[in-house]
């Protein structure tokens, strides 16, 4: 780290904001936090006194669980909104929502969103500090470091390596901050899926297209699974679960063409036998479950620089 | 009021009539005076020094909101800012509440535009409700005042009724205006599809959605042999088809907007929603294609599809977002800019903003020969302003141009002789 280097974000509403020395920063923060869930007593006072509000517009048990967990872990006191989604049609809502949470004079907003730029929004709104938890199908920050701090666990470095991404990229927010995140990192990020889940102008974020499963997984250290959503369903961008297990499964068969020492992840929740193979998700080049170890650390890191603490 | 002027000193760009000079122009009894006639003792001078003068502008695509959402915009409001803008008539689009599908509604229109601040053209629905399913009565919208029909906000999708309404508008003398969008490629999208749809992880809408329906339309006017309009052209895919089709000699006219020209998609970066219109802005390539388009006269008009809405819109989710911008008031600031950039000449601005609008719609205007309604516009090319929202004259505040660096503007505009708006302090 050079000397003059200072953490300055106030929001993380995406990886599209943070330099590669602001990633490195955050991943070597998380580390030493990871050291705290390891001790038999997994509780440090930091951020004792502090506020923080959970947001959550969509259910999403493991993120916010994830979130919640980080700052019990930071003895911060932590409230969470629920808001049914019968009442999030209007965006009067979310204003309404971000003013009422603003006048209890929270520190941190962890918000999570159906629609892309939500938290983005809540910071025209509210004195807090806003954590994106994922918002519509632009970015999910926090996955994405945890992801690249997993990565950087195993290998050692993010330089230099193959990382494939495999799936829905036009409506996962994961991959989206994945291609930022890794290509950043000096990492070579190969996509690969269905032309009718590739969105326009990938090359232009640094991802190398790729026109076969074959050729993006082949010589990968990495290899990301994206979940397929089934209730997208009802506007089928490909014919049936069953062709897209075969046809963009990813298989034992799939990881052999990568590094004999590949690592395979998977955001979750996993549609087994669709985007990935149960033998895989379970098998020993899965790194899954240290993802969500991770996921607490990150967060315990985002939740601690956010609020100045560098 | 006295309704005879003598304009002095100004630059008189009257493309129609082949005119650019400097001199006076005279009015008397609300009309264009013969050049070199004395007027009466009652003229009264103005001094236009540095200035243009030009037959009134024309804006044939705004929505002014009345009858029916009078919190966004009304006639009155609508006309004044049209006014501030330099224009001296505009075309209100039949998305009303109700659709202005019938005399009655455009006689109400009418009715109010009487004290407004500029001429009210209103254009009728296409189809009863713009529900795409039959005919309006196009012969009682054109005896109530009607002079065009179109569905916009939504295209027509069926081809058929389309091609009927060609057919059947052209016997009644009304232009068509066609909202050209496949809605099927376009459904949930709310930016343009491309790079920076993909960083904001926002639905895209295809420039085909666009380019599609154009060349469905011009299909039918090549076929029918009858004419049409295209409303806000945004892409350079449209504009080709436009401009071969005008050189197989189809009756296809068509217009864009000043955002078209001016801004691209990335105006939309930080979820601006009041960068967000229908179609959507697109690239650099496009708006390039735009301004070649303007210059060639492969697009015969600037249109503003003026669209107020209130915070209650605007200020939410860019995907809930509604759809426009306002634009009267820098419509002809954009322009000009155009033309100082070296895109378009002094007389081709006014061609787009006044005589083929004109033409369009066959309205009177476009035109300072003598006899004609003394409908002018007074600019001043170098006038610098701030375009601030406190002093936006719509009741909308919707413009993505806030603090934009604005020089020229209308300084005075005048309808039948009358002097709607005036920066030099005379009224
Ligand atoms: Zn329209």
């Amino acid at each position: 780290m050079s000397s003059g280097y200072h953490f300055s974000q106030k929001h993380i509403l995406g990886i599209r904001d943070l330099s590669p020395e602001d990633i490195d920063f955050i991943l070597q923060t998380a580390d030493s936090f990871k050291e705290i869930s390891s001790r038999a007593i997994k509780k440090v006072p930091t951020l004792r006194g502090n506020t923080i509000v959970n947001v959550f517009y969509e259910p999403s048990t493991r993120t916010r669980l994830s979130f919640e967990i980080a700052a019990k872990r930071m003895s911060a006191d932590t409230f969470n909104i629920a808001a049914s989604a019968s009442s999030v049609t209007k965006g009067e809502t979310l204003i309404d929502t971000a003013r009422n949470i603003a006048a209890m004079k929270p520190d941190i907003i962890i918000i999570r969103h159906s629609h892309s730029g939500a938290a983005q929004m809540l910071t025209r709104y509210i004195d807090a500090s806003v954590i994106n938890a994922g918002d519509g199908t632009h970015e999910h920050p926090s996955q994405g470091l945890l992801d690249m701090m997993t990565v950087r666990e195993h290998k050692g470095r993010l330089d230099g390596l193959k990382v494939a991404i495999i799936g829905d990229i036009l409506h996962s927010r994961v991959a989206h901050s994945d291609i930022l995140g890794f290509t950043r990192m000096g990492s070579s990020v190969h996509v690969y899926g269905p032309a009718t889940l590739l969105p326009q102008g990938l090359e232009e974020l640094g991802a190398v297209v790729c026109s076969s499963l074959e050729e993006a997984v082949r010589d990968a250290d990495v290899i990301i699974t994206l979940r397929i959503q089934l209730e997208r369903q009802n506007d089928p961008l490909f014919p049936s679960l069953r062709e897209y297990a075969q046809k963009y499964g990813v298989n034992r068969e799939v990881v052999k063409l990568a590094q004999p020492d590949a690592i395979v992840m998977h955001p979750g929740p996993i549609n087994r036998g669709v985007e990935l193979m149960p033998d895989v998700a379970d098998g020993p080049q899965s790194v899954i479950l240290d993802q969500v170890t991770n996921g607490v650390a990150v967060r315990m890191a985002l939740l601690y620089l956010v609020m100045g603490n560098s | 009021m006295s309704h005879n002027w003598l304009f002095q000193n100004g630059r008189i760009i009257d493309p129609d009539n082949g005119v650019d000079r400097q001199g006076d122009l005279l009015i008397v009894d609300g009309r264009v005076a013969p050049a070199g006639e004395a007027g009466p003792d009652s003229v009264r001078t103005i001094d236009v020094q540095g200035c243009w003068i030009v037959p009134g502008l024309i804006d044939m695509h705004v929505h002014l909101r009345e009858p029916g959402q009078e919190y966004k915009e009304d006639i009155i409001t609508g006309t004044r800012a049209a006014a501030a803008g330099g224009f001296t008539a505009v075309a209100c689009m039949p998305n009303t509440r109700p659709v202005n599908d019938c005399a009655s509604v455009t006689a109400t229109i009418l009715e109010r535009a009487r004290q407004g601040f500029a001429r009210v053209y209103p254009v009728g629905a296409i189809s009863r409700g713009s529900r795409g399913e039959s005919l309006a009565g196009y012969g009682e919208l054109k005896d109530a005042g009607a002079v065009a029909v179109s569905d916009d906000g939504l295209p027509v999708h069926d081809s058929q009724l389309m091609r009927r309404a060609l057919e059947y508008a052209s016997d009644h003398r009304l232009a068509v205006i066609s909202h050209s969008e496949e809605s099927a490629l376009a459904r949930n999208g709310v930016m343009n599809e491309g790079i920076v749809s993909t960083r904001l992880g926002l639905k895209g809408i295809p420039t085909a959605a666009e380019s599609i329906m154009v060349y469905r339309d011009i299909a039918l006017a090549e076929y029918t042999g009858k004419p049409v309009h295209i409303a806000h052209v945004s892409s350079a895919m449209s504009v080709d088809l436009i401009r071969s089709a005008k050189a197989r000699g189809v009756n296809v006219t068509a217009e864009t907007a000043p955002h078209y020209f001016t801004l691209t998609d990335e105006a939309v970066q930080d979820y601006n929603t009041s960068a967000k219109m229908n179609p959507p802005l697109r690239t650099e390539a496009d708006r390039r294609a735009i301004h070649a388009a303007l210059a060639d006269g492969t697009l015969d008009a600037v249109a503003t599809d003026h669209a107020p809405h209130s915070m209650l819109e605007k200020e939410v989710e860019f995907d809930l977002a509604a759809n426009g911008i306002i634009g009267l008031e820098t419509s002809l600031s954009l322009t000009l800019a155009l033309v100082r950039e070296g895109v378009i000449d002094a007389g081709r601005l006014v061609e787009l903003l006044s005589v083929n609008p004109a033409r369009i719609l066959g309205v009177a205007g476009g035109s300072l020969a003598s006899g004609e309604p003394a409908d002018v516009t007074v600019i001043n090319p170098e006038l610098e302003f701030d375009y601030r929202e406190e002093s936006v004259v719509s009741k909308s505040k919707n413009s993505p141009f806030f603090g934009w660096p604005m020089r020229g503007r209308a300084v005075l505009s005048m309808v039948g002789g009358r002097i709607t708006f005036d920066l030099l302090g005379r009224v």
